[in-house]
This record gives C-alpha cells, structure tokens and sequence, in this order.
C-alpha cells in the first residue's frame, strides 16, 4: 500500500520523510529529518483537527435525531437546544410505532424483502457463474448488457413495468418486487458473483468433473461453499436495497394493509406534523438494521462497494 | 465461428442455461419495457381504461410544455452543482482518510454511516433540519448571528438546501477513492520528490491523473445519480414552493400517477433514457484524452 508516500501529498512537506528516498545522500537525509519529523507531527495534528471538526458536522443531525426521540414536544423546540432532555420521554417510541402500524408494516416489508432477497443471491448466482465459467457464442455482448443495465436510470422502464402489473391485476400485491428479483435483475449482484467465480482456480473444476460430477454439482459444491463472503454481500446489500425502497411501495401498495414501513414514515409527516418526537422515534428505529448491517458487516460492505468501483 | 466439438457444444448450452435468468429478465424487465414505453407514449394512456394512438402527440405537447423544460432545468442545476461539489468534497475526505494515523479505521468507519441511511428517514430528518423556526441548521446559523433562512419555503433557497443535504453523503464515495488513492504505487511519488515535485504538483501530476477512472467512475454514477433524484423533493417539498424543486423524475411520477397520462409519462421516461444517454456520451467523449488508464489498457475503469 501506498499510504505512507500518498499521505503527503496533501501536507506540505517538501520531501517525504522517514528516509525513504533511498537516493538521496545519508547527509541530506539527516539535514531534512528533524524539519520533517516536526512538520509531520503538525501535519498530523492538523489532519485530527479536520477530521474530527468534520466528524462533528457530519454526525450532528444523527445526534439531534436520537436526542429529539426522548423529548417532549416542548423541548425539541426550544433554544438553545439542549441534548439530554431533562426527563427522557421513551414514550415516544411507542407512539411512534404504534402511529406507524409498525407490527403490520415490518411484516409487509420482510414479506417483500426476504424472498426477494433470496432470488436476487440465487438468480444473479447463476448468471454469475454462467458468465465466469463457460464459453459460448455472445457471452461477451451479454456480460455487456448486464453492465448497461447498472447503469439504467430505473424509472425508464418503471412506466411500462406499471401498467403490465397493472393489466395482471398484480398492483398492491408484491409480485412486482418477487418477479424482478427471481430473473437476476440487479446487474451488481450479477457482476460481483461474475467476478468473484472468475477468480476460483480451474483446476479444482476439473478434478470435479474427471470424478463424473455434472455442472449443476460443481456449481452447488464447489463454487457456492466457497462464495461464502460473495453470498454475504449480495444478501446484505439487497436486504439494504429493498429496506430503504421507496419509489417501488410508493406506487405497487397503494392500500394501506400493504404498505411498507417507509411507506408508512412517510404517512407521519402528513398526519402528525405537530408532534415531533414520536417520528424522529420511528425514524430511530427504521435507520438501525442498516446501520447494525453496515457496522457488523462493515468490510464486506465496503469491498462490495470498492469491488464495483475499481475493479475489471 | 468455426465448428464446435460434442463437448463445447456441450459446454455452451449449459452456459446459455446458467444465464438465462438474465436473458428472461432482461427481456421481461429491460428491453421489452423500453420498447412497450416506447408505444404507450405514442398513445393517449389513462392507468385504466383503452389507450388511444396519438402518435407523436404526447411528444409534441412535451417540447411546448413549461413545465418539462423547467424540471429539466432544475435537475441540470441540481446536477451541476453536486456532483462536482460532492466529488472534490469525496476527494479531499479520502485523502485526508488516507494519512497513517492512530484511529484511522473508525474515522473511516463514521464518516460512511451518513451513507448507509436513504430513504424516507433521511428526507424526513432534512426536512426537520431545515425548518425555518426549529430546525437545527438555522439554529447554528444564530449562533453566528445569521437571521433564519427559509430554506424550504423560498424558491431561491430550496435548491441549495438540497444541494447542501447532497454534500452530508460523500463519505459513501470515499471508500471508492481510497481504494483508488491506495492502488497508485508509492514510487512515482518518490521519483517525482526526488525530482523536487512539490506537494501541488504531485497532486496535479500523479494524484489526479492516476485516480482518473475512478474520478471518471463516479461522475458518470453521480450524474445518472442525481438525475433520478425524487424521494427527497417528494417529501421534503413535493416539488414546490412554486414548482422551483420539480425535478424530472417526480415530474414524470406526477403524469402518470397524480395526472393519469401515462402516455405523457412514457414520452418523458423516453426523455430522461435521451438526456441521460447523452450526458453519459459527451462525458466519455470529452474525458476519453485525459483518464489514464495504468497499463495501458484502454478498457479499465468499467
């Protein structure tokens, strides 16, 4: 890694320190250290100053957030604000859950989230596979449309895929979210199994196959035991995708018996803009299992992320 | 293609059955709603009820109506503003998360939380934020003796306000800059130190050139990005005040399911499939001289 040399390119040290410009004579390295250890330690300081400076701004409203969900409706608005409320109001969470429908809306939200979830892991598995270990006539042109897909604003075909739903009479049930997810619609979760079987050496394939072992076996087997962390992403971050979505319940699940938990967030505004606490309350408890994801998961999560980002 | 063998003819099918998931849903879900909208914005098209052809009627109506040049406009500033403003704050955030320094990983680890939370919970939150008389970005402006702002309520401010809720969520970009920043080996800094490259200049001339994909990466994602923007004018300003929030896409949410044309909203998605195509295009086109693509490969990057 390069982070020793790249930390400097933002200081201002004139020459990298720590004496690793092995071409420069042992003199001149010595005349510089005692400059560049004191410019580093200030460079350090400065970067703690930044960052945690940073941190604060970036933090704050969370902070607000969770201190406005145990107040009164009074102190929420009074200034100067204050962050322990001086008799913490719990009560607000399950107000807030109860405004919500919480019961019925997690329920509605994990019925759309876990088979979708599952078809998603297992369709773009096997598309992924099929992409990274066999040979055929127009796999490069499809490998090419699966990157175009990532790159497909959704709301292009979202009318169209409306009014077939619609013409089903499948609106308001969550067959618009079960389909898709089957038929290995995410190009991400395609291109990150693609890329992960690509790396599995092939003679492991072809010990299998001499022992009689048939396609599916050597897929089932062999790749998908070893595609553990691949399988962990995907899962997480579709579980996080379809948590979060929004514009899809927004339009699929008119009826309220049908509708998701950010579907119902968004009902608080309207309905109960009087009152606060109870909605920064149910906005706590919506935030935390991506949150708990992201910070149980945190390196898979993020070599998802970088994975789409530099690789290829 | 020449002749293939048992085996390979073998292998292909197989391979053709491991993929056609993709094939069926890409059918079912891709090109076949591009071409279906493509007729339902030929037709007069209420949500129920029959269509009827009007041929580029719903076309014609779009280029004269006010309202889709001004959520087009709205969205280009929306755009023009923050995804630049959101990859130079990206940038400058990874190298400063890219210094050898106690603690590191946790700052690494907070800076993304703000990422993870989208959504209506993150709409609801900025619209409380920004409440002229409560809301915490206003009270902090007191504090410098800064009158209340109306950020949400005038239609000078709402898009700044936006603008500004965009900047809390760079930290997501971060960790592809960092992977980025960490790829560029450490010996083109030495040499150019040696060479007395001062800390600008190696920014300029090693820095920015080397993390040209990933620069190219992220305007191209933040571009097509920002302009499906709509959960948050949806509910932290349905649009308004005076339309001056009306980004494209609620404009198209609106036709179809407030206004029942879905015809009309079928010719914008063909609208916004256009912009977004051509945006993407003139920035490989004007970029394709200046990413460097280490190794010589003119294939990196995507």
């Amino acid at each position: 890694m390069a982070s020793s040399e790249v930390q400097k390119q933002v200081g201002d040290a004139p020459l990298p320190g720590n004496g690793m410009t092995n071409a420069s004579p042992a003199t001149r390295t010595a005349a510089f250290f005692s400059d560049t250890r004191v410019l580093g330690i200030l460079q350090k300081i400065a970067v703690y100053i930044i960052l945690i400076g940073g941190l604060a701004v970036v933090l704050f409203p969370l902070a607000w957030m969770l201190s406005a969900s145990i107040k009164p409706k009074s102190e929420i608005f009074s200034y100067p604000m204050t962050w322990i409320p001086s008799t913490p109001l719990f009560s607000n969470y399950p107000k807030g859950l109860a405004v919500m429908q919480f019961g019925r809306a997690l329920t509605n939200t994990l019925l759309i989230a876990i088979p979708s979830v599952l078809g998603q892991a297992v369709s773009c598995a096997l598309v992924g596979y099929g992409l990274a270990r066999f040979r055929f006539p127009g796999r490069d042109a499809l490998f090419i449309l699966v990157l175009a897909t990532m790159m497909l604003p959704s709301q292009v075909t979202l009318i169209p895929t409306y009014v077939i739903f619609s013409r089903l009479g499948l609106v308001d049930t969550f067959w618009p979210f079960w389909l898709p997810a089957w038929l290995a619609t995410s190009g991400f979760n395609i291109f990150l199994f693609r890329q992960f079987f690509m790396t599995i050496s092939p003679e492991l394939e072809d010990a299998a196959r001499i022992d009689g072992a048939g396609v599916f076996d050597i897929f089932w087997r062999i790749f998908l035991p070893l595609s553990k962390p691949v399988i962990a992403t995907v899962v997480l971050f579709s579980f996080v995708f379809y948590w979060n979505d929004f514009f899809g319940p927004l339009i699929y699940l008119p009826s309220t018996q049908n509708k998701t938990l950010q579907l119902m967030l968004m009902n608080f505004q309207q309905f109960y803009t009087t009152d606060w606490g109870p909605m920064m309350a149910a906005m706590v408890v919506i935030i935390i299992p991506p949150l708990l994801i992201f910070f149980f998961a945190q390196r898979l999560f993020i070599q998802g992320v970088v994975f789409t980002g530099v690789k290829e | 293609m020449a002749k293939m063998g048992r085996l390979e003819r073998q292998r292909a099918i197989q391979g053709w059955l491991f993929v056609s998931p993709f094939v069926v849903g890409f059918l079912l879900f891709f090109a076949g709603p591009m071409l279906f909208a493509a007729f339902i914005s030929l037709n007069q098209w209420p949500v129920l009820g029959d269509p009827t052809f009007v041929g580029t009627l719903n076309f014609q109506n779009m280029l004269s109506d006010n309202l889709f040049w001004k959520s087009l406009k709205i969205t280009t500033i929306y755009t023009l503003f923050s995804v630049p403003l959101g990859m130079i704050a990206g940038l400058a955030l990874a190298m400063l998360l890219n210094q050898k320094i106690r603690g590191m990983a946790l700052f690494r680890t907070l800076y993304y939380v703000p990422a993870v939370i989208t959504g209506v919970a993150l709409a609801l939150l900025w619209w409380m934020m920004f409440n002229t008389e409560y809301g915490l970005i206003n009270g902090a402006l007191r504090l410098f003796g800064v009158d209340a702002i109306p950020w949400l309520t005038t239609t000078n401010w709402v898009l700044p306000a936006l603008i500004i809720m965009s900047l809390w969520q760079v930290g997501g970009g971060v960790v592809i800059y960092l992977a980025g920043l960490q790829g560029i080996p450490s010996e083109l800094y030495e040499a150019a130190s040696i060479d007395g490259a001062t800390g600008w200049s190696r920014f300029w001339h090693i820095t920015i050139p080397m993390l040209s994909p990933v620069l190219l990466f992220n305007l191209v994602l933040g571009v097509i990005g920002s302009f499906q923007s709509f959960t948050n004018a949806l509910i932290m300003t349905n649009g308004g005040p005076s339309q001056a929030s009306l980004f494209f896409v609620l404009y198209i949410y609106r036709s179809a399911w407030l206004y029942n044309q879905m015809g009309y909203a079928a010719a914008l998605s063909w609208a916004l499939f256009a912009v977004i195509l051509i945006m993407v295009i003139v920035i490989f086109r004007v970029t394709s001289a200046r990413v460097f693509y280490a190794g010589g490969s003119t294939r990196g990057g995507f």
